[in-house]
């Protein structure tokens, strides 16, 4: 729990400033401090133990079925970088109370400030894999939200996108990374990567694992070639420069690095990623340090090559170089951070941050001078500060890689010479700044020291640089010991932190380091011409450009998929969904299967071909819309006949009256639309979609052909065994409907009233162009229903109404059932409409037909609920026989009330459906003009139904 | 007669699959209900071809797979909802936008005639 509030503890002190900006700067830079506080008493209780070797734990289950625990660790690695994280935050924290000018929002900043703060403990404490990425997208998140603190302003803008951009990326790849090694592992604990290191180097996918891991690692360490977001970062307030660009978040990618040692590294693959990822940064930064005339560009790139020198010290892979890259990530915080917050002063007091402008502040603000000199000479590796204790224990370990062999000696040359240009721009920054003769017209003029609060961060650092660099053995040789332990384990080799070594090579690198950093600096001058002259690139421009390109793509593959065109979506989507059945398909070795191929009978045959005119029919001559559609109708009938040919009565009952429904439905609306189909496709478009339509059929046809040859095994035993004795009834389909699968058809009547009233709504108020005349140029009988037909429609409903509710009654043991009386019932019905006409028909019959369907939903839904009173399931059916005088015994099953439910709603939708479409045509085609009387009729009956 | 199913059912589906590429909503709308011809077809046939077979429990010799058939009775019901909905949406967009083009517009590079 402990663990966790150091975690939570910033969380909560994130609300806190909102709450108490009102009363004043300082008390809300004071609440801001309370939860760090908090958090770092809580580091410091634990520190002794965590020197003791020992580690604490604390987990609880998060996501436990995706592997995430909140699972958290406190070793040497972490809590070295938690004090970092929570020591320099509280002294941000003091600093930014002064540096934020009065228009600025402090509690928005210190509300960033903490939620980064307490992401980045979050990175640092986890012993879960997945917990520390989640952990590390907050930190690029909030790293955005802190860069672009001055929203208005472009370049914040601009370097928050493009920050977000590279470490986002990053986050990615480590993402899948991190899925990867749990494929291999098991487990996104530390604890169990780090058993199964050698697990994961055998693996084949070691490879994938580590570029993908490095490169989470490098984007968000800006190493070369990533290193371009970092310099643009610094749009961001001085406070969070400081503090996320230098101290911390930069400096979670080689802890990364650090963290993932136990399980990673110690391969070739590493050694030369990291090394060389490294040695390029190292150079790549400390060159353009000293070419920057903006204060914090030069501290900016002197970050990214410090960055590098750490990441090339992880790489080499000797136990000594871990120590010092350690060694080294504290030393950097410490100096970094202070020549940051002195370069803020500066900005602040000057207005400016051109080092062009500012000169000779040594006469204006000497406290701020010292103590930046101090600072800048630790960045420069001078003896008796903390940069030069680590330095040296990266030059000597430069010196002992042999693994290059003859071409070792890179590493020491490389070191010295981003030791030469390391040592020029810190002099740049001491000379060019506080002397250099006198300001150059500055905004604010003449400059002062700061507040008396604003140096005391700036101070503390210093202290702490030339404590460490002159005691190491009494400050911070524990925490490095520590540290070390949790990255190398039982390997921790002996070392021993002095100052003097004795007059070695690595003293004399350090000594030419000094020597040809003061000459390239006494070089300026041609220096400086020669970078104008030859390396002018502005990475923004890069990136944005970058950015549109890809704009550019993606607009461009919309506009292809995407064109507002529903015809070339269909097209696209049958594509799609032949490419990848086919593909699913492809292992298919042998076409037939081992059912012999029964032989053809001559009338099937000719009822195939039959069909197969019909179909090629309706698409030939597609163009007329009607012979299409009576072509069609005749598929319709040749496809119930097949069912009646293989043994499914129900199926051809259902068939051949949904077949008149249909017809009688498009025929009603066809009369609404045009008559002809105008030919408006293209040569191009025809062959293609012949194409796509051939493929789409003939993968059907040996899907079909496949499937029919091969043996299978269906669970129907279980019905046909089942149908009688539990459904009671032998109609096993109608069984199967109303009781095994009840709620399947349930759900499917439920469907239907929802399209009848669906289609009801789309109706309502619908107004069409009417036709005078058919697609021939006929006019319209003015007569339209014959009185042959409307005797004879009128004796066929009674018995018609007879045949289906026989159909109803025997459904449950003889073909017939619910869905097959209510298409019946409704051919019926509808036969009236055709032969007297709507008006005749609603003077009879004045049922409301969304009702009619709404109540079969629910008397079949009360069928259902109805065993519920018995303590049984919903639609759990029961059955038993009865005994009626004069008709004898006979069967009465719970599922005859849910098929009546069906029949009800088949009827209501089927005749909410037609009747309404019916009542279009009729009310709007009108014979005789409309008069003022039938146009109101026409009003009061349109609701009616 | 496999093959003969089987091209049967691949003539529906590609009479089907062209018509829905059409650009009009009637030929999309004829074509959609041959596919539901193919479909079902399909889906009944997965019993296989038992003629002279029976879903009836004392009736006949032998027993036909009962299961698809129920499945593919529900979706001839269902297919009929959705041909009918398809079919009055088509009505309401013509009435709508003022043409039956499936894209809402009747684009002047297409017309051949």
């Amino acid at each position: 729990m402990t663990l966790l509030s150091i975690i939570l503890l910033p969380m909560l002190g994130a609300l806190l400033p909102f709450a108490t900006e009102r009363y004043g700067r300082t008390i809300c830079a004071y609440s801001a401090a309370l939860g760090p506080l908090c958090a770092l008493g809580i580091l410091m209780g634990s520190a002794v133990s965590v020197f003791g070797g020992h580690v604490e734990y604390a987990s609880f289950a998060w996501l436990p079925t995706m592997g995430l625990n909140l699972s958290l660790r406190l070793d040497g690695l972490g809590l070295m970088f938690a004090l970092l994280i929570v020591g320099i935050g509280l002294l941000v924290i003091l600093y930014a109370r002064y540096y934020l000018s009065e228009r600025d929002s402090l509690s928005k900043l210190y509300a960033l400030l903490q939620l980064f703060m307490m992401a980045m403990l979050g990175i640092v404490l986890s012993n879960n894999l997945l917990l520390l990425i989640v952990f590390w997208e907050v930190t690029s998140l909030v790293s955005f939200l802190l860069i672009g603190y001055w929203s208005s302003q472009t370049d914040a803008r601009k370097g928050a996108r493009m920050a977000l951009a590279v470490t986002g990326a990053g986050g990615l790849c480590l993402l899948a990374g991190a899925l990867l090694i749990e494929r291999i592992v098991g487990s996104f604990e530390l604890g169990a990567i780090f058993a199964a290191a050698d697990t994961i180097k055998a693996d084949p996918s070691y490879p994938v694992i580590l570029v993908l891991v490095l490169l989470g690692a490098f984007t968000k360490s800006a190493q070369f070639p990533f290193q371009f977001w970092l310099p643009h970062a610094m749009s961001a307030p001085t406070p969070v420069s400081a503090y996320l660009h230098s101290a911390t978040m930069v400096k979670a990618g080689v802890f990364l690095l650090a963290r993932m040692y136990p399980a990673l590294a110690g391969t070739d693959g590493w050694f030369y990623i990291v090394t060389f990822t490294g040695m390029a940064t190292l150079l790549f930064g400390a060159y353009n340090a000293l070419f920057k005339h903006d204060l914090k560009g030069l501290l900016a790139y002197s970050t990214i090559s410090h960055l590098g020198l750490i990441t090339m010290l992880l790489g080499f892979g000797t136990q000594l170089a871990v120590v010092a890259a350690i060694f080294h990530i504290i030393n950097h915080a410490t100096f970094k951070a202070s020549l940051f917050m002195a370069a803020g002063i500066i900005d602040h007091e000057t207005g400016t941050r051109d080092m062009r402008k500012i000169n000779g502040m040594w006469k204006y603000m000497p406290h701020t001078a010292l103590l930046a000199m101090v600072a800048a000479l630790a960045m420069a590796g001078v003896p008796l500060l903390n940069g030069f204790l680590s330095k040296e224990m990266f030059f000597s370990e430069a010196l002992h890689i042999e693994s290059m062999g003859m071409f070792s000696w890179i590493f020491p040359l490389m070191a010295t010479l981003a030791g030469v240009f390391s040592v020029a721009y810190s002099v740049r920054f001491i000379h060019d700044v506080f002397f250099n003769g006198e300001p150059i017209d500055l905004p604010k003029y003449p400059p002062h020291e700061p507040p008396r609060y604003m140096i005391v961060p700036v101070e503390v650092l210093v202290a702490l640089c030339l404590l460490v660099g002159i005691l190491p053995n009494f400050t911070v040789a524990p925490f490095l010991d520590a540290a070390t332990l949790a990255v190398l384990g039982e390997n921790k080799p002996d070392y021993h932190i002095a100052i003097w070594h004795g007059f070695n090579l690595p003293l004399i690198m350090s000594i030419v380091a000094m020597i040809g950093g003061l000459l390239m600096y006494s070089q300026r001058t041609g220096l400086f011409a020669f970078y104008e002259r030859k390396f002018r690139h502005d990475e923004k421009i890069v990136f944005e450009s970058r950015v549109q390109l890809s704009v550019r793509i993606a607009q461009l593959f919309t506009d292809f998929v995407q064109n507002n065109s529903l015809q070339r979506y269909m097209s696209l989507l049958i594509g799609s969904a032949i490419v990848v059945i086919a593909y699913s398909l492809y292992p298919m070795t042998q076409l037939q299967g081992s059912i012999p191929i029964s032989t053809v009978e001559p009338v099937s045959l000719l009822a195939a071909i039959i069909l197969i005119v019909g179909a090629l029919g309706t698409v030939l001559l597609h163009h007329n819309r009607f012979a299409a559609l009576l072509l069609m109708s005749v598929v319709g009938l040749i496809v119930s006949l097949i069912f009646v040919r293989y043994s499914a009565p129900d199926l051809a009952l259902t068939q051949i009256s949904v077949e008149v429904v249909t017809i009688v439905l498009l025929m009603l609306a066809l009369y609404f639309l045009p008559q002809i189909t105008p030919n408006e496709s293209g040569a191009k478009r025809v062959g293609r979609d012949i194409a796509l339509a051939g493929a789409a059929g003939i993968g059907m046809g040996l899907i079909t052909f496949a499937m029919l040859t091969r043996p299978y095994e269906s669970i129907s035993d279980f019905f046909l065994a089942n149908s009688v004795s539990g459904g009671g009834g032998a109609n096993v389909v109608n069984v199967i409907l109303v009781d095994f699968r009840g709620f399947d058809t349930f759900g499917e009547i439920t469907v239907l009233a929802i399209a009848a009233v669906g289609i009801y709504a789309m109706l309502n108020g619908l107004h069409l162009p009417l036709p005078q005349a058919d697609g021939e140029g006929r006019t319209w009988d003015k007569e339209p229903h014959p009185p042959i037909l409307a005797v004879m429609a009128r004796i066929l409903l009674p018995l018609a109404l007879l045949v289906s509710t026989y159909l109803l009654l025997r459904g449950h043991n003889a073909p017939g059932g619910g869905f097959i009386a209510g298409l019946v019932t409704s051919v019926a019905l509808i036969l009236q409409y055709v032969a007297s006409g709507t008006g005749w028909m609603q003077e009879r019959l004045k049922w409301k037909y969304r009702r009619v369907a709404v109540s079969g939903v629910f008397i079949a839904a009360l069928t259902g609920m109805g065993s519920w009173f018995f303590g049984y399931p919903f639609l759990t059916s029961t059955f038993s026989h009865v005994h009626w005088p004069v008709v004898g015994d006979f069967e009465l099953a719970s599922a005859m009330g849910f098929d009546i439910g069906v029949y009800v709603t088949v009827v209501g939708a089927t005749m909410l459906i037609l009747a309404h479409l019916g009542k279009l045509a009729q009310t709007s085609h009108s014979p005789r003009p409309p008069t003022s009387k039938t146009y109101t009729d026409t009003q009061v009956t349109r609701g009616e139904s | 007669m496999e093959v003969l199913v089987a091209v049967v059912i691949a003539v529906l589906t590609s009479c089907g699959v062209y018509l829905l590429l059409r650009g009009r909503t009637f030929p999309i709308i004829l074509g959609l209900t041959l596919l539901t011809y193919a479909v079902n077809l399909f889906i009944f046939m997965s019993g296989r071809l038992n003629p002279g077979k029976s879903t009836i429990i004392g009736v006949g010799e032998g027993y036909t797979d009962p299961l698809p058939q129920a499945l593919v009775l529900t979706a001839i019901v269902i297919s009929f909802a959705m041909t009918a909905f398809v079919m009055v949406l088509a009505l309401r967009a013509r009435a709508e936008l003022g043409n039956d083009h499936v894209d809402g517009r009747i684009k002047v590079e297409d017309v051949k005639s």
